[in-house]
């Protein structure tokens, strides 16, 4: 029954592009990427080196500053820990962002616990931007990492990376940045990002799931990471295991497909998103936006309909996918600590919406999501106790609860 | 998540829905749980001069399942008295909608819903 997709920034289909170039590597040319001595092991080789350079190109980087892992997760995994533990000696302070994927904030819980390191978890502004100069404030003399995500995948916020690479790079520590959802999205050249290291994943880029990257950066300054995967060597010794040849090889190509077309991308995504709000807005008050509104993913946009709760918003809406910071839609029952970081109450919390167009979304699909939006929003607000007392003027937030 | 026929039949068709007048002396209301909760229920009943509930009404702020009980606890009242009502437990709704474990909570809001407008309704009666 679900047909139009608007979440994109949860995972994304497969181009098919990606997945014709993968298809051989299954049936035919399934050597092993480390079987030296036979032509199935060297065009799996050949096929690995061509995805290698397709990464690179598009982050701008050197092949041979490219790792293959299972994906954003471990590269980020990768990224901390194997920090941690190759400086122990130096340090062990780690400095990163409330408002980062779990894949960071739980990988840095955990060595805090084991008193492996020790963080500080900077917070965002309303708009959910972190500034250079509050990481700054943070750097002690035993700093090691710092790791601040490039996009935000709840709401889109873009940080300014670049310029907490420079003054990273001023003080001599190593600067990570978990560019999954940035990366074909918007440029991101680790040059001009001043970045050390960046984790990215296949299936945010229309590529397969199990497979991602992590840049590590070889000169100036040269990045070693402890490996946290152990067997055969793989990956200049940082990170072993048999290379998942079609996997890698389709985020080779979907990375070409990236770097070729992220104006086209680009263009079409702000259109949508640009379609898709104004059709909203034009129907429906009490609305609020989560996140930066300029510095955001063109693809991106996170809004609370006050009055109505976001579960009973998405049943109304079953053929259009998006996500919800709501606590209902959550394993933990928790609101999405995103947006409690970005200052937004509980109850505007439980009524945000992400929408994520994506390189497949059309204008029809867009009307389409919009209308039934419209709609569902206005039936749950007619059925809403607190839609009724806010139109008979109560102030809310002067109410007193009873809850059980 | 997979809702249960029932849950999802009581979202798309809502018994129910709407409001009286609060101050109406044959009118009870109850007004249960908080927006930073995610769930906030407002049930209201009419008692006759027999003492039997005539009409009830419900608004929700909150899931489907939230909706779907406050629905629900509107259909179940409706013609028994103000006693029998007090009799409805959350464990019955959990049954009817096949509510799975982590919505157990929606019912026990309505089963306090019910509670809350049947007190009003009888504070009323005393003043």
């Amino acid at each position: 029954m679900t047909h139009i997709y608007l979440d994109n920034n949860a995972t994304t289909r497969v181009d098919p592009r990606v997945l014709d170039v993968m298809l051989p590597y299954f049936s035919d040319d399934y050597g092993n990427a480390a079987s030296k001595s036979h032509s199935f092991g060297w065009t799996a080789g050949d096929a690995v080196k061509l995805a290698r350079q397709q990464v690179a190109d598009l982050l701008g980087a050197d092949p041979k500053e490219i790792l293959f892992t299972s994906g954003a997760t471990e590269s980020d995994n990768l990224a901390i820990k194997g920090t941690v533990e190759m400086l122990a000696k130096k340090g062990k302070h780690i400095i990163t962002s409330v408002i980062e994927h779990k894949a960071i904030l739980d990988t840095a819980h955990y060595l805090e616990s084991k008193g492996l390191a020790d963080v500080t978890w900077l917070p965002v502004d309303k708009n959910g931007l972190v500034t250079a100069e509050q990481v700054e404030a943070a750097v002690r003399d035993d700093t090691v990492l710092i790791s601040i995500m490039a996009a935000n995948n709840e709401i889109g916020v873009i940080e300014p990376i670049a310029e907490i690479g420079a003054m990273a790079h001023e003080r001599g520590i190593w600067f990570h940045s978990d560019a999954t959802q940035a990366i074909a999205k918007v440029p991101f050249d680790v040059g001009e990002m001043n970045v050390d290291m960046a984790s990215l994943s296949a299936h945010k880029i229309y590529g397969p799931k199990g497979v991602g990257a992590l840049y590590v950066r070889r000169r100036n300054p040269r990045v070693r990471l402890t490996p946290q995967m152990h067997g055969g060597g793989h990956e200049r010794g940082m990170r072993s295991g048999t290379l998942n040849v079609p996997g890698i090889v389709g985020l080779g190509e979907a990375c070409r497909i990236a770097r070729e077309d992220l104006q086209r991308d680009m263009t079409h995504s702000l259109a949508l998103r640009t379609r898709l709000e104004q059709r909203i807005r034009a129907e429906l008050d009490h609305i609020e936006l989560n996140g930066d509104e300029k510095h955001r993913l063109p693809s991106t946009f996170n809004i609370s309909f006050a009055y109505v709760e976001g579960e009973s918003l998405i049943m109304g809406m079953p053929e259009v996918a998006v996500s919800s910071g709501s606590a209902c839609t959550s394993a933990s029952l928790e609101p999405s600590y995103v947006l409690r970081a970005i200052g937004v109450g509980d109850d505007l919390a439980h009524s945000s919406i992400r929408f994520s167009i994506g390189r497949f979304t059309t204008e029809a699909e867009v009307d389409q999501a919009a209308d039934v939006v419209i709609k569902t929003v206005k039936r749950l607000r007619d059925m809403s106790p607190l839609y009724e007392m806010a139109q008979e003027g109560i102030d809310l937030s002067e109410v007193k609860w009873h809850s059980p | 998540m997979a809702y249960s026929n029932k849950v999802l039949d009581h979202y798309e068709h809502p018994r129910n829905v709407g409001s009286m007048d609060k101050a109406d002396t044959k009118v009870g209301t109850g007004v249960v749980g908080a927006p930073e909760c995610g769930d906030v229920m407002k049930l209201q009943i009419r008692v006759n001069d027999e003492g039997v509930i005539e009409d009830a009404k419900f608004k929700t702020f909150g899931c489907g399942s939230a909706i779907a009980s406050s629905s629900l606890a509107t259909e179940w009242v409706k013609g028994k008295t103000v006693d029998e009502a007090l009799d409805i437990k959350n464990t019955d709704i959990v049954e009817e909608l096949s509510l799975p474990p982590v919505k157990i909570h929606c019912s026990v809001l309505a089963e306090d819903a019910i509670r809350a407008a049947l007190e009003d309704y009888r504070g009323k009666q005393k003043s």
